[in-house]
């Protein structure tokens, strides 16, 4: 657990340096005005890609513009539960984007979810606020997932349990007249 | 030293804003409009709104003498509102660029004025009496990117501009009929139109984000996106200058920058505050913040009760701290500077704008 203060420290100071967003027109379409991080039209207006990584499991890719900045999030997977887990989450949030504001609909290839801060962002609501925001996301998407793996994984010890006891509770309820039976056929319980 | 005198006019980013000369107008680009206000007493009141733009205006000047605003918008126009009896009258200017305008600036003379744009081109512009409209001469050559921000030098003859190609230049838009020949100075001795007197990049590149002539105009200073400021002194023609000095900060990048006397520079931009740089042809350096931090008002907030703690535990289930103010009086990013009174060469006041809606008036 270590690593993880610096991880933090080095994500937010990258995100509060790569937050500095103005409003600025497109430069190759007439009377546009589009995120040029996805746009990639003009080389110059691209700052150069950031990548913290804290192992190789889980990193944050920064994906600076002059009017807007991708952040993409690689979420721990350590075990092919956790894989389907992820999966399922960055579904289940990506489906409902509009009301994270910040959200992109589908992630960058090889990272799981993806944000898209545009100028209006940094216009509307608080730079601080979102940088504190992403870093409490990636703090609590930690947390959702190794929870509910938990859970998945005291639930199928449960149902294995169950399972497992079954024939026993099958056998107490063999009444005394078919275990008769059973050992008259030379079968024993 | 008095405290900065604030007005918090709405709950948008101001692009850009600027005084009359009597300071008791004040010309706000505000999303598509332009919005006068006029001192009454302590406080400004929305008194006219200029329509003629359909996309965000992004530059809006006032000419001191004339009266006339300029004002420039991303739907690649500019208009010039002529004052009359009845109100403002507009005029369009045939920019001939088809894409965004993204600054203007009036010349000193008020004869000319100079627009940027994303379309790679400085357009000056000029009153042509015999068709009664202002038309433009491109400047273009060595430019190959938005031009984020022109400013005049005091001869009205030489522009500088800064671009997202991050290079600062410096350019003679001298006009045949409109102007008179200027002196030789440092930057050039013949100067026909387009003439490039001096191009300059900074360390590791950044976009420019503002250029600034001294007050005597022998000096150029330019912020850029690496969070520097660059100040360069020429020597003259065709020589190379006598000093370029880049003064590297940890703060977050400048948006603007003003120069206060020759020995000074005030610059703000992210960072929500205002900082001052002092210093000449052999060394400049960062001298402070213009904010007086831990005011009256805010040291109180600070301050966290037991009550207060038990009860945010009560409500939100969780203690956190009020953090949604910052302790700068601007909230958000500062965009412009302008001097706002001046006395014998030094500026005395100076106004700032930012994306928080504030226009905030310092003392320098």
């Amino acid at each position: 657990m270590s690593t993880l203060r610096p991880y933090r420290n080095a994500v937010r100071a990258s995100l509060t340096a790569a937050l500095c967003l103005s409003n600025f027109a497109s430069q190759v379409a007439e009377r546009h005005n589009v995120p040029e991080v996805e746009a990639k039209t003009s080389p110059e207006l691209l700052l150069n890609n950031l990548v913290v990584a804290r192992n190789k499991d889980e990193r944050v890719l920064i994906e600076p513009s002059i009017n807007s900045v991708r952040v993409s999030i690689k979420v721990k997977q350590a075990d092919e539960i956790e894989d389907i887990l992820v999966h399922k989450f960055s579904r289940f949030l990506s489906q409902r984007a509009e009301s994270f504001l910040i959200l992109r609909r589908k992630p960058i290839q090889d990272y799981d979810i993806s944000f898209l801060i545009t100028n209006t962002h940094t216009e509307q609501l608080l730079t601080n606020k979102l940088v504190d925001f992403i870093l409490a996301f990636m703090e609590d998407v930690d947390k959702e997932i190794s929870e509910m793996k938990l859970f998945v994984n005291s639930r199928a010890r449960s149902v294995a349990e169950t399972f497992l006891v079954q024939p026993e509770a099958k056998l107490g309820a063999i009444t005394d007249r078919e275990r008769g039976k059973a050992r008259f056929a030379g079968v024993e319980g | 030293m008095a405290a900065p005198e604030v007005h918090h006019l709405f709950h948008n980013p101001i692009a850009d804003h600027s005084f009359s000369a009597d300071r008791k107008t004040l010309a706000i680009a505000r999303d598509t409009a332009v919005e006068l206000y006029s001192r009454v007493g302590n406080a400004f009141k929305l008194k006219d709104e200029l329509k003629g733009h359909d996309k965000i205006v992004t530059s809006v000047d006032i000419a001191p003498h004339s009266g006339r605003i300029v004002s420039c918008s991303q739907d690649r126009n500019a208009l010039v509102w002529e004052p009359s009896p009845t109100g403002y009258k507009p005029t369009l200017v045939l920019l001939r660029i088809n894409r965004a305008a993204t600054f203007v600036r009036w010349s000193p003379s008020e004869t000319k004025f100079a627009v940027g744009s994303g379309d790679r081109v400085i357009a000056v512009c000029y009153f042509e009496e015999e068709n009664d409209w202002w038309v433009s001469k491109h400047l273009k050559k060595p430019i190959r990117s938005t031009i984020t921000t022109v400013a005049w030098h005091p001869n009205s003859v030489l522009l500088a501009a800064g671009s997202t190609d991050a290079h600062a230049r410096v350019f003679s838009s001298f006009i045949k009929g409109v102007d008179a020949r200027p002196d030789p100075g440092v930057w050039g001795e013949r100067l026909p139109f387009n003439t490039v007197c001096g191009e300059y990049l900074n360390n590791s590149a950044g976009w420019v984000h503002s250029v600034s002539f001294s007050p005597s105009g022998d000096a150029l200073a330019f912020a850029a996106h690496d969070s520097s400021i660059t100040v360069v002194y020429p020597s003259g023609p065709d020589q190379p200058p006598k000093a370029i000095i880049s003064i590297n900060t940890q703060l977050l990048p400048f948006m603007s920058l003003i120069w206060n006397g020759e020995a000074e520079i005030i610059a703000a931009g992210y960072d929500c505050e205002a900082f001052r740089f002092k210093g000449g042809p052999d060394g400049w350096q960062l001298s402070g913040t213009l904010e007086a931090k831990g005011r009256p008002g805010l040291a109180g907030n600070r301050e966290e009760s037991a009550l207060n703690m038990f009860k945010q535990m009560d409500l939100k289930g969780k203690v956190n701290k009020d953090d949604t103010q910052r302790n700068t009086i601007h909230q958000n990013t500062i965009t412009m500077l302008r001097p706002y009174e001046a006395s014998g060469g030094a500026v005395t006041k100076f106004s700032s704008t930012g994306v928080d809606g504030r226009i905030v008036i310092w003392n320098a």
